[in-house]
């Protein structure tokens, strides 16, 4: 098992220094040499120098003439963006999110024709790929939905999974009639965990292209739609006084034991955060994962992605060896199952986190890429609005106009929305 | 004449006479070129001792100029371009970030937030000052006082911030306090109520910069000559027009600078907000927007960002000049 994968890092590396030929740009290292020195960055600042150090270990048995040593960043993105303007940013690194795809091959090598990868691995096609040609490699994928505390649901009498937002809330009311726990936590303060429910982008419609939709349409937040029906979910959880009662003073950390010992019910995070959970909880079986509450042809579904992807410093000077890494780090390091996520693999195991989901059948759905050219119109879109889909912002005001902090309803945030994105998208399809 | 001030030559080693003739050499130097041809030192002379004063700047204007103004320029010219802070390529878009930002309400509304910190500023002041004029005078403890007032404004921001999280969270210290003192119809969400929200930040403000603004207004008003209270005193002046007619006017360049800077600094709250609440619940300042922009967007939007910054600058700038021309630097006089 060992030695094929080892014969099959070799015939990919051999792969790229051919593919690094026809170009003319023969830079693969020393003749394609698994050999040398490489850096690794990761944000695994807790782990670097236990579960990280088994894997060096585990890695350089197999190719001894390489040594490997890590770089663990606590403020990642923002670091590594800043020593991106160098070329000292490793070998391996975790490509940034707010790398823009047309900038991916300024920066990082190609990893090879993204329909080659596919046949391997999830998450390549729609994901840091550009002009056909794959970047980054997901270290571990996730999927999305909401974490809760089944005993506080149980004590609440709710037994079924709700499959519409409107049972949802239901559940949610009968929580707070029943226990003293916060039926839903928005994390508002941290911000960031609110942009967890953009990832249910696909969730709704079940459309690998709901993503690409966004730029053919002029009101994303029209009845129906999914940001209609994501966002109107947290609206009436809010205005329904099932959050916090002062969300500017949550606080991520202590979320996780509030949800373990039962004084939260439940949070919308992705399935990433069902092991920290686990974690701080005093019974981890009390941790449940249930899908967003909306059904399409009574089957639920969940949008799969990439975490964090593995790339190559195109300025790296022991490709071949980092290339190794990068192989080895996906098909044998184990580290997505470990950490309770989805196998960048499309062979790899399913972990345990994600058995409630199986039981309930629910489906995957892994959104398509952009036409190409198009890869950045969505996103070109959402700046020129200056809306940040992906920002915690645009959230927050949900949360404040719910909450009648703002004095907006939710039709006045929506009409708004609606009316920046459609002329934003003037501006920007126009040009 | 400067060289009979200098230290007698004796006896000493080569580098140190080398180091006097050099003194001395730059104070016949400096003097001769004011009055020009009266010492006439030889010219090699001369030259290199008009280049001593600029060899001292060299450091500080050398680390000015790295840190300080080669960035501001590069941060002008990313204003004219729509670069997102990583791209290897930017289009250069002329005018278009400053027609955005001047184009529409929505750039300048975070400005109303300033006016809460601009308000505070001047209880903040008039703390500091209420308290550098009573401690000034020989009061008991008085230096354990100055201590604890200036405090505050020795501990990092971050932890200031993270401090008063916790004191305005629901059933915090304050709630806590308050209920103690039998006070619990006041309490109210400190940072989720929006009419209260910025009242709250710009009273962490206040705490954490009193304690600056004393000591520049206590080391005023204690330059001040002791003799003339005593004159005061005898003129028949209590406290009060001792403060009124001696420290305030003594201390007024101060008072101005504190002024210039609270103008400026609630142009720019940045730190308190951001460690805070990140701007949300309408306490989002022109600073936190800027970083939104430059940082949080994605893709980011640097050049926008530089052009709000460009624009920031300038207003801090336009402020201080008209400050300037109304309140004129005026040299104490108090004999």
């Amino acid at each position: 098992m060992r030695k094929r994968t080892v014969a099959l890092a070799a015939a990919a590396t051999t792969l790229l220094a051919a593919c690094g030929g026809d170009d003319g740009g023969q830079q693969a290292g020393a003749d394609g040499e698994i050999a040398g020195d490489i850096t690794v960055l990761t944000n695994r600042t807790d782990i670097v120098d236990t579960v990280f150090a088994d894997y060096k270990a585990a890695f350089e048995e197999e190719h001894p003439d390489v040594t490997v040593t890590f770089e663990a960043i606590t403020d990642y993105e923002g670091e590594v963006t800043t020593r991106m303007s160098t070329a000292d940013y490793g070998d391996v690194l975790l490509i940034p999110n707010t790398i823009a795809p047309a900038d991916l091959p300024d920066f990082f090598e190609p990893l090879g024709p993204v329909d080659e990868l596919a046949e391997t691995y999830r998450f390549v096609r729609g994901e840091q790929a550009y002009d056909g040609q794959s970047y980054g490699i997901a270290i571990t994928g996730n999927v999305q939905g909401i974490v809760y505390n089944k005993t506080v649901w149980e004590e609440a009498g709710v037994t079924e999974i709700p499959t519409s937002p409107d049972e949802f809330l239901d559940a949610l009311g009968a929580i707070a009639d029943a226990t003293d726990a916060v039926p839903l936590y928005t994390n508002y303060a941290d911000g960031w965990p609110l942009t967890q429910w953009e990832g249910h982008r696909g969730t709704i419609s079940a459309d690998p292209e709901a993503a690409n939709l966004l730029a053919e349409t002029d009101s994303p937040w029209a009845e129906g739609e999914e940001h209609f029906v994501i966002d109107s979910l947290l609206f009436d959880a809010v205005a329904a006084g099932l959050t916090e009662p002062d969300p500017i003073t949550t606080n991520w950390e202590e979320s996780k034991g509030m949800l373990g010992r039962g004084e939260v019910a439940s949070m919308v995070l992705g399935s990433w955060a069902i092991t920290q959970m686990r974690d701080a909880a005093d019974d981890p079986d009390d941790i449940g994962y249930m899908p967003f509450p909306h059904q399409v042809d009574g089957t639920f579904h969940s949008t799969a992605g990439g975490d964090y992807k593995n790339g190559i410093n195109v300025n790296s000077d022991n490709k071949a060896a980092a290339r190794a890494w990068l192989d080895w780090f996906a098909d044998e390091s184990g580290y997505a199952t470990d950490q309770g996520g989805l196998s960048p693999r499309l062979d790899g195991p399913t972990p345990d986190t994600l058995a409630d989901f199986e039981e309930l059948g629910v489906e995957y759905v892994e959104l398509a890429p952009a036409e190409p050219g198009a890869e950045s119109l969505v996103n070109d879109i959402d700046a020129e609005a200056e809306i940040g889909l992906w920002n915690p912002d645009y959230r927050q005001r949900i949360v404040d106009a719910a909450r009648g902090a703002s004095g907006e309803t939710k039709e006045q945030v929506f009409d708004d929305l609606n009316a920046r994105w459609a002329e934003a998208r003037a501006a920007v399809v126009g040009t | 004449m400067g060289i009979t001030t200098g230290p007698p030559a004796g006896p000493a080693s080569g580098v140190r006479q080398a180091l006097r003739r050099g003194r001395a050499g730059s104070r016949v130097g400096t003097r001769a070129a004011r009055t020009a041809p009266r010492v006439g030192p030889d010219g090699r002379r001369r030259r290199r001792v008009e280049l001593t004063p600029y060899l001292f700047l060299l450091v500080p204007v050398g680390l000015l100029v790295t840190f300080t103004y080669v960035p501001v320029m590069n941060m002008v010219g990313y204003s004219f371009t729509d670069w997102n802070g990583i791209s290897k390529d930017r289009d250069v878009v002329g005018l278009a970030n400053y027609a955005r930002i001047f184009g529409g309400p929505e750039y300048f509304e975070v400005f109303f937030v300033s006016l809460y910190y601009f308000a505070a500023s001047f209880v903040q002041m008039g703390l500091a000052l209420y308290f550098a004029t009573v401690l000034s005078f020989s009061t008991r403890f008085r230096n354990l006082f100055k201590g604890i007032l200036f405090f505050p404004y020795l501990i990092n921001g971050v932890a200031i911030g993270f401090t008063f999280l916790y004191f305005f969270r629901p059933g915090g210290t304050l709630d806590t306090t308050l209920a103690a003192l039998g006070l619990e119809a006041l309490t109210t969400q400190w940072l989720g109520n929006p009419d209260v929200i910025n009242v709250s930040l710009a009273g962490t403000s206040v705490w954490r910069y009193t304690g600056l603004n004393f000591v520049l207004f206590l080391g005023a008003i204690q330059s001040i000559n002791p003799h003339l209270y005593e004159a005061a005193e005898l003129d028949g002046a209590n406290r009060w027009d001792q403060f009124r007619w001696i420290i305030l006017p003594s201390i007024k360049p101060v008072v101005t600078l504190s002024f210039i800077l609270a103008v400026s600094g609630s142009l720019a709250v940045f730190e308190i907000p951001y460690v805070m609440t990140g701007g949300a619940n309408g306490s989002e300042t022109f600073v936190i927007q800027t970083i939104g922009l430059a940082f949080e967007m994605r893709p980011r939007r640097v050049g926008l960002a530089s052009a709000m910054a460009v624009v920031l600058l300038l207003f801090v700038l336009l402020i201080t000049w008209i400050q300037r021309k109304v309140v004129p630097d005026e040299k104490v006089n108090l004999t």
